[in-house]
């Protein structure tokens, strides 16, 4: 019996997949060169007449970090009510109502912070710094970057990448108070637990492990972040809406990678 | 003439393909130094093509390009830097980063690439601005300029770092016959004052006769002619001359073989 051939409809949806691995690939290769080249610039750019300005750097901290602090606050404060909300209301089945403190000091420092700044910063900075560069690229900017001698990873992505690697982890430290302190006032109007008993026994429960564990994360999300958008921004095709699509996909795909890679870290992280 | 001036850009047997298409099929032209080379060609012809070749931002599929006697596409990334700052360009948009003011634009290759002082750099900047006829526009948004002088801006931000080659792609798209007459004479003008070796692309005849020391005719990829405007005016080849009197060429098309390609049979 030979083997029947695949369908026309069948040869085109394997043609795009195919098609869409090979892609996929070539893009993971283009963010290790992106990176690659950042660290060389970062460590060497002084020696070849390229440094990397504070100037652009604080400035991309500013529109990272200080510019998302009223959002970052009111979305840490609403995940802290929620999941003391949640808590009470399970451990209530169990009569451990007073337990919350565990389970909120442990969540956020170690998931609900960085996993949610990350999203965050994705969906502010990500999209930005994509959009940014999609631009750029299409106006033949980058390309008057380069014709100048001026290395557009060091001029464009290095500033972003430096500023997230600080602003994503302050956020994430930022995250984590608003939403314990959030947490701690629904808990002391509805248990009668002091905030300051509250605070004091999270302080109790946590150690510097699951500080370091979230803001590790945060790191890592930072790095993809910035990778991804920049990928995305620099491979743009057909015009202004090839700018559009770039930026939903970028903050498609940041937001996918930093839950996949959320679960790999506690994977690893949690094993031994 | 080119016994006496220094060869600034060569290209040889330059051969470029995009997928399958080929572009440019083994052109092979001379830059000298100090003279202003324009390259025409209808659309599609390849011109921006072999543009981006002299600039570095593309690599032949064969042949060489070398610019100030470096092969670009042998470049250590040091030499790159290096040959580059020696490089300006006014691309046909401007390429002005829309953020920053015509000023702040206008300085930025400065501020990257050379160690001075704020004011300096602002004087550097207003002499540019002079000499491209833009003085006092330094406080305005690229936004809030007309086309002509976004081009004149972007033009200021190619020679801030007084480069010794400069390229322009089709400064005068867009724009009308005075100004465009105008830019050109800014062309002239950077040349004979900066001692510039320029290469503009351009489809636009008037202009490119006007400012041309030589003239080189592209068509389809293939070079047909380098030579002074006058000669390339007088020239024999009637693909020329359809160029220069914007004669469209009649291509014979077969009725059935149409269909077929319709049909997708072909």
């Amino acid at each position: 019996m030979t083997p029947s051939r695949p369908s026309p409809d069948g040869r085109a949806w394997l043609e795009r997949a195919g098609r869409s691995a090979v892609e996929g690939v070539e893009e993971v290769g283009v963010a290790g060169w992106l990176l690659a080249q950042s660290l060389y610039f970062l460590g060497l750019g002084r020696r070849v007449r390229q440094p990397v300005r504070l100037g652009p750097v604080v400035n991309e901290m500013m529109q990272i970090g200080i510019a998302a602090l009223p959002i970052s606050t009111l979305l840490s404060a609403t995940i802290g009510l929620m999941l003391a909300l949640q808590g009470i209301d399970t451990l209530k089945t169990f009569g451990a109502e007073a337990q919350i403190v565990i389970g909120v000091a442990f969540s956020v420092t170690r998931e609900f912070a960085p996993l949610i700044t990350g999203i965050l910063v994705a969906g502010r900075s990500g999209s930005a710094l994509a959009a940014r560069l999609a631009t750029m690229t299409i106006n033949q900017e980058v390309d008057a970057l380069r014709v100048m001698g001026v290395d557009p990873v060091r001029f464009l992505v290095v500033p972003s990448l430096l500023a997230a690697l600080v602003m994503l982890p302050a956020l994430t430290l930022w995250a984590d108070v608003v939403a314990q302190l959030a947490a701690g006032l629904y808990v002391q109007a509805t248990l009668g637990i002091s905030l300051a008993v509250y605070v004091q026994q999270t302080f109790d429960i946590l150690e510097a492990g699951d500080l370091l564990h979230g803001l590790g994360k945060s790191v890592i999300f930072a790095v993809l972040i910035v990778l991804i958008a920049a990928v995305n921004g620099a491979s743009v095709k057909g015009g202004a809406e090839g700018v559009g699509r770039r930026t939903t996909r970028t903050v498609v795909h940041c937001i996918s990678a930093i839950i996949v890679t959320d679960m790999v870290f506690v994977w690893i992280t949690t094993r031994g | 003439m080119s016994g006496t001036r220094a060869l600034v850009i060569e290209v040889e047997r330059l051969v470029t393909h995009y997928g399958s298409r080929r572009i440019l099929n083994g052109v092979s032209l001379t830059v000298l130094e100090g003279e202003i080379l324009v390259i025409m060609g209808g659309s599609g012809s390849g011109k921006s093509t072999l543009l981006r070749h002299m600039m570095g931002l593309e690599l032949p599929s064969s042949g060489v390009v070398r610019v100030l006697g470096k092969d670009l596409a042998h470049l250590s990334r040091e030499e790159s830097f290096e040959l580059h700052r020696k490089m300006g360009v006014a691309f046909q948009s401007g390429a002005l980063f829309s953020s920053m003011t015509v000023g702040e634009n206008i300085m930025l290759p400065l501020e990257e690439l050379a160690d001075l002082d704020r004011t300096t750099m602002e004087i550097m900047m207003r002499l540019k601005l002079e000499l491209v006829d833009l003085a006092g526009f330094e406080d305005l948004m690229p936004a809030e300029l007309s086309g002509g002088m976004a081009k004149r801006a972007a033009m200021a931000r190619a020679i801030i770092m007084d480069p010794k080659i400069l390229f322009c792609d089709e400064p005068s798209a867009g724009l009308d016959p005075a100004v465009s007459a105008a830019l050109d004479e800014v062309i002239r003008k950077l040349r004979d004052a900066m001692h510039m070796t320029i290469v503009v692309v351009t489809h636009e005849l008037t202009s490119a006769f006007r400012i041309a020391d030589r003239i080189a005719v592209l068509e389809q990829g293939e070079l047909l002619a380098v030579d002074a405007p006058e000669a390339i005016r007088q020239s024999p080849d009637q693909r020329i001359q359809n160029l220069i009197q914007r004669r469209p060429e009649v291509e014979a098309v077969d009725p059935n073989e149409y269909l077929k390609r319709l049909a997708g049979e072909a």
